[in-house]
C-alpha cells in the first residue's frame, strides 16, 4: 500500500486531478476551496500543465468551456458564490455535451453568506444550476480520501458521459487533514471524436455548439441528452450503508453531516434505537433505489443536512411519500452536534416529527 | 477501543495549527486513525485560532470536537471559552505565562506550563507551542515521546532543516518539566 499522509481535502482534489491526467486549470481564490488553486499553481507549471488565475469565476468557467471543447481533461474549483457566477458557463458547457470537472467546497449562503461550511447549494446542484433542461453529475466526498477518489471518478464519468461532473463538498471537508494514500490511478480513455483538435485538412472540422435555433432540433438534442441522463441514472447512482440491516429509523445524510450522524447512529445503536445510515455518494443521480428498499424496512427517515432541507424532497420522491421523513439541520455555517442528531433519532424512533 | 478528542486554542501565530499538526502526524506515525480540523474562519485573521485533532483506533466519525479529552490554551479568552466544555476526568494543559487564572474545576486533571517563558529561555521564543506539545506527549503514554524527531522531520520542510533542531528543544524542555 502507499505511504498514508496527511493532506487537506482541498489539496488531495488537486492532486489527484492531476494523477487523473488533468493538465488544465483555471480559477479564481475565494474561502474555503482556495487550497485546489494554491496547490495548482505550485504544481502545474513543474509538470507542463496550465495553471491560469482568471479576472473572474465568470472568465474561469469559460476558460474550462474552451479547453474542454479541445478535448482536454480539464477543472475548475470555487466555493458556492463563484459557482452561482460560472451558472450560465455550465450551461453552455451542458448544451454543448462536453466533459468538465468542477469542485464547490460550500459555504453559506445566500448572497456572500459567510465563509463556513453548508451544504445549502445542493438544489443548485443536483437540479443543474444555469438555465435549461440539464444536470450535472454531482459527487459528494465525506472524507479526505474520498476527495481524491471521486475526482478520479469524477474525471472518468465526465469523460464516460460527455458531460459535467461536480464535486459537492463543503468548507469542513476541504480543510481538513487525514491521512490519505494515492493508490494507483485509473485512468479511463473514452474517445472524443467531436474535440477541436485541428483538421490537419484530413477531416471536415468539428463545431461546439450550444446555439440550435431550429426548435425541432434543439429538441432532439434534449431528448438525446435525457436518454444518456438516464443510462448515468441507470449505471452510476452511489452510496454506503451503515448499520441499515435491522434499521427502524434511516438517517440519510452525505458530507459532513455524515460523519456526524454516523457519530449519533452509533449512540442510538448503545441506546438500543435500532438506527442506520445511507450516505449518498451520488446525489445527482440519487440513490433512489437503496431509499426506496429502505422504505419497506424502516418506520421513518430523518434527513441530516447544513441546509434548510433541501434533500428532504429528493427522499420523499424516492420513497415515494411511503414514510415520514424529518429534518435535523443546522445551517449558515453551523453544524450539527452528534446529541442534536441523536435527540431527533429518538423523536424519529417514537414516531414524532 | 480508545478515541482522543483534543482541542489546541490560542492566539493566531502561536503555532496553534502546527501544533495540532504534530500530534496528528504523531498519531499517524504511531498507525492510528486520525483527523485534524483548522479554524479558518474571521476570528483566525489576527484574532483566536483552535485546531480540533481526534486519535483515533477506530475510524474517525465527525472530525468536529466539542467536548475535548485534552484541553491545550494558550490564552486566556481560549481557556475561559472552553474549560466547561473539557469531559469530567479530561486534561487540561495552561500556559501559565500567559494565563494567570487557576482552572476551578476538580474533575480534571490541569497542568501549569510557562510554556512562553521557557520557550524564550530556552533561545526559541516562537516554540511555546512546542514546548507545550512535549509535556502533553509526556502524560499520553499512547503517543509516547519515542519517535518524536522523525514526526518533527516530517512537518519542517527540506530547507528548513534547521528548525527540526530547535523545535527538538523546545519539546524536550516541555517534556522534562515538572511543574
Amino acid at each position: 500500500m502507499a505511504e498514508r499522509v496527511l493532506m487537506k481535502g482541498n489539496e488531495a482534489i488537486a492532486e489527484a486531478a492531476i494523477r487523473s491526467g488533468c493538465r488544465h486549470y483555471f480559477g479564481y481564490p475565494i474561502t474555503p476551496q482556495t487550497e485546489v488553486a494554491a496547490y495548482m499553481a505550485k504544481r502545474m507549471p513543474k509538470i507542463d500543465g496550465v495553471f491560469l488565475q482568471a479576472e473572474s469565476e465568470i472568465a474561469s468557467i469559460n476558460m474550462v468551456y474552451g479547453a474542454a471543447a479541445a478535448g482536454m481533461r480539464v477543472m475548475t474549483s470555487s466555493s458556492s458564490p463563484g459557482i452561482s457566477l460560472m451558472g450560465e458557463g455550465l450551461s453552455y458547457i451542458a448544451g454543448s455535451d462536453v466533459p468538465a470537472f468542477v469542485v464547490n467546497v460550500q459555504r453559506g449562503g445566500p448572497g456572500l453568506g459567510g465563509i463556513q461550511p453548508s451544504q445549502s447549494d445542493y438544489f443548485q446542484a443536483t437540479r443543474g444550476g444555469g438555465h435549461g433542461d440539464y444536470h450535472m453529475i454531482v459527487l459528494a466526498p465525506a472524507s479526505v480520501q474520498e476527495m481524491a477518489s471521486l475526482t478520479v471518478k469524477g474525471f472518468n464519468l465526465a469523460d464516460k458521459y460527455s458531460m459535467i461532473a461536480m464535486i459537492l463538498a463543503d468548507g469542513t471537508i476541504g480543510q481538513m487533514m487525514e491521512p490519505i494514500s494515492f493508490e494507483d490511478v485509473e485512468i479511463e480513455h473514452y474517445d472524443k471524436p467531436w474535440a477541436l483538435t485541428g483538421t490537419q485538412c484530413q477531416r471536415r472540422h468539428n463545431i461546439v455548439n450550444s446555439l440550435y435555433l431550429q426548435p425541432d432540433v434543439l429538441e432532439k438534442k434534449n431528448f438525446e441528452r435525457y436518454e444518456k441522463y438516464r443510462a448515468v441514472e441507470e449505471n452510476e447512482a452511489l452510496h454506503e450503508s451503515y448499520m441499515m440491516d435491522d434499521a427502524e429509523v434511516c438517517v440519510v445524510a452525505f458530507g459532513i453531516a455524515s460523519r456526524v450522524a454516523k457519530n449519533a447512529v452509533v449512540a442510538a445503536r448503545a441506546e438500543g434505537i435500532k438506527a442506520g445510515l445511507i450516505r449518498p455518494i451520488t446525489l445527482w443521480p440519487f440513490p433512489k433505489k437503496a431509499l426506496s428498499e429502505a422504505a419497506d424496512q424502516v418506520k421513518s427517515f430523518l434527513s441530516v443536512e447544513l441546509s434548510m432541507g433541501q434533500m428532504v424532497e429528493d427522499i420523499q420522491l424516492a420513497t415515494g411519500c411511503r414514510r415520514p421523513v424529518s429534518l435535523c439541520n443546522r445551517v449558515g455555517g453551523m453544524i450539527p452536534s452528534p446529541d442534536q442528531v441523536l435527540a431527533s433519532i429518538r423523536k424519529a424512533a417514537k414516531g414524532e416529527n | 477501543m480508545k478515541t482522543t478528542q483534543i482541542l489546541i486554542a490560542g492566539f493566531g501565530g502561536q503555532g496553534i495549527l502546527f501544533a495540532g499538526k504534530f500530534l496528528a502526524y504523531k498519531g499517524l506515525l504511531e498507525d492510528l486513525q486520525v483527523s485534524w480540523l483548522p479554524s479558518y474562519g474571521p476570528e483566525m485573521r489576527g484574532g483566536t485560532a483552535n485546531c480540533n485533532v481526534i486519535l483515533s483506533d477506530d475510524p474517525v466519525g465527525s472530525p468536529i470536537v466539542t467536548n475535548p479529552d485534552v484541553l491545550i490554551a494558550m490564552n486566556l479568552p481560549s481557556l475561559q471559552k472552553y474549560v466547561n466544555d473539557v469531559v469530567p476526568g479530561g486534561q487540561i494543559y495552561v500556559d501559565s505565562t500567559l494565563i494567570a487564572e487557576k482552572v476551578q474545576r476538580t474533575d480534571v486533571e490541569v497542568y501549569y506550563i510557562p510554556a512562553t517563558q521557557m520557550a524564550n529561555d530556552a533561545g526559541v521564543p516562537t516554540l511555546a507551542n512546542m514546548v507545550m506539545m512535549g509535556h502533553v506527549l509526556q502524560h499520553n503514554p499512547e503517543l509516547s515521546f519515542n519517535g518524536t524527531d522523525v514526526t518533527v522531520q516530517k512537518l519542517v520542510p527540506a530547507k528548513k532543516a534547521a528548525l527540526v533542531e530547535l523545535n527538538m528543544k523546545a519539546l524536550e524542555a516541555g517534556r522534562d518539566y515538572e511543574g
